[in-house]
């Protein structure tokens, strides 16, 4: 698995629960070290033994704590760079929930070894989604529950998530647009990173 | 099917949002919102065309009629008035020389357009690339960011590295930490041994006359000759640019100790082969024994020692190997 989810992992872990959790964890895990780096690849069974690890240490599950991780890495002021780059993705929600189809092919442009799951979003009715995520990345699909969530809030829409099992091997997500405009959102400024 | 002039500037407001359409006398017709934008104080419609841009490439257009030859051509422009940004444009003439159409696109210049002008993607065209090449820019920017973390994280340990290495890079010999360490460790043990401290002799010449390069070559060649010389279980260290300590664990004999130095330096005397020249050095050495004077305590007496010898040693002419004697400093001194 990337470094940069591992890395990420290690950030929502370290904010949210505090660096001795976090060290308490890579202990545990016996991997012989106590940082993940961005820019590394480790083994599937590396990340495995440090989910796990992470699991028991913080008690609790590892679908609710990634869905939570997806969260983080919206809305955490340290992690701004992810938000703006999915904000590129369209100039409301709408046309970002279809920006998500190009999201494996606009991860490997910006990082050329990040190979994430294909995404496929289904118009069902005006308002009515589902994103279809292949399998390839355990935990992919409650990420992205995050994700979507908070970024609902960053366009300033009410949508409503359900994990609604699997089709054909890909897990689903109903995504549900209750009302766009909802609250003010964050703004977006295209030229605002500084380069 | 006739298009309406009209008609046809609204659809490139929306295909091209950054055009201008000029008459044959180079009078703004009409200007597409974008640009329109950059400029709001400006009243485009009626204004001459060179009053508001400055065409910096092709050199040769001077007049309008220049301009409309440029036609399918790369056009380099700039704002006449600061902020003076650069654009890229192309030009296609209209019919029966009613004058010309004018696309535009920030180029390379984009990333200061958009901050500059606080553009928002409602700006370009769904089609335009302007957008996706912002993300690819903030991408790589955040990706580099963490690969250069990486590499000062790398760096770090690099060095810290480094700092605990036993090894000389140039030579593969110990260094002067892996000799204070074993130095340290004899003592502590009880055990007997030599401290040969040896110096090359007319080194700082081959490093003027012939350069850095002959000189790490006379270094890596010593450094062979000396691992030669001495036994499995002996160190062989380098503690200075062209300073080394020799530490015989177990062997305080005198006749052979004398043996091996007399070996090491007429060794040492031979010619070295660099390129198509050859290096001429010698050396001179100076020995102190562990058991000789009491019991010894620190190695920094021993090394000082060995030091205080093989200065004599320099004194007496070079090429040659002394063993400490109490009052060699008094001889060094006067």
């Amino acid at each position: 698995m990337h470094g940069l989810i591992n890395r990420a992992f290690q950030g929502f872990v370290s904010t949210t629960f505090g660096v001795e959790s976090w060290l308490t964890i890579m202990d545990r895990a016996e991997l012989g070290f106590s940082e993940f780096e961005a820019m590394l690849t480790y083994t599937d069974e590396q990340s495995m033994i440090m989910l796990r690890s992470a699991e028991e240490v913080l008690n609790r599950p590892l679908p609710e704590m990634l869905e939570d991780m997806g969260t983080f890495l919206v809305s955490n002021p340290q992690v701004e760079a992810l938000r703006r780059l999915l904000r590129f993705g369209g100039v409301n929600y709408v046309e970002f929930l279809h920006s998500l189809d190009d999201l494996p092919d606009r991860a490997r442009l910006a990082v050329a070894d990040l190979n994430l799951p294909g995404l496929e979003l289904i118009e069902q009715a005006p308002g009515q989604f589902e994103l279809h995520c292949q399998p390839g990345l355990p935990g992919y699909a409650n990420v992205l529950m995050g994700v979507l969530r908070a970024m609902a809030d960053d366009y300033g829409d009410l949508v409503f998530l359900d994990h609604s099992g699997t089709h054909d091997g890909a897990e689903v997500i109903a995504i549900t647009l209750v009302e766009t405009e909802f609250s003010e959102g964050r703004a977006f400024d295209l030229g605002a990173h500084s380069l | 099917m006739k298009i309406d002039i009209l008609d046809f500037l609204g659809i490139s407001d929306q295909i091209c949002p950054m055009h201008v359409v000029i008459d044959a006398e180079g009078k703004i017709l009409a200007a597409g919102p974008t640009l329109k934008k950059l400029r709001p104080e400006t009243e485009w419609v009626g204004s001459s065309f060179f009053d508001i841009f400055d065409l910096s490439r092709p050199r040769w257009v001077q007049s309008t009629a220049d301009l409309i030859k440029t036609a399918g051509s790369k056009l380099h422009l700039n704002f006449r008035e600061a902020p003076q940004t650069g654009l890229k444009g192309v030009l296609a003439p209209l019919p029966s020389g009613q004058g010309a159409f004018i696309n535009m696109s920030f180029g390379i210049s984009v990333l200061e357009a958009v901050r500059d002008y606080d553009l928002t993607s409602a700006d370009f065209s769904p089609t335009d690339l302007t957008i996706e090449m912002l993300y690819l820019v903030e991408a790589k920017s955040a990706a580099m960011e963490a690969s250069r973390q990486l590499n000062l994280r790398l760096q770090g340990a690099k060095i810290a590295a480094e700092e605990q290495a036993f090894t000389d890079t140039l030579t593969g010999l110990k260094n002067r930490r892996a000799m204070d360490h074993i130095l340290n460790r004899l003592i502590a043990s009880g055990r007997d041994f030599a401290l040969m401290h040896v110096d090359l002799d007319f080194f700082k010449e081959v490093n003027d006359t012939l350069g850095h390069a002959a000189g790490d070559t006379v270094l890596q060649h010593v450094a062979k000759l000396m691992v030669q010389c001495t036994r499995q279980n002996d160190t062989v260290a380098r503690v200075g640019g062209d300073e080394f300590v020799l530490i015989f664990e177990g062997l305080v004999d005198r006749i052979q100790l004398s043996g091996i130095a007399r070996r090491l330096i007429s060794s040492i005397e031979e010619p070295i082969p660099f390129g198509d020249r050859s290096c001429n050095i010698s050396a001179s050495a100076g020995t102190a024994l562990s058991s000789a004077f009491a019991a010894v305590e620190d190695g920094a007496l021993l090394l000082h020692q060995a030091d205080v010898a093989l200065y004599a040693a320099k004194n007496a002419g070079r090429a040659r190997h002394f063993f400490y004697q109490p009052g060699m400093e008094g001889a060094e001194a006067s």
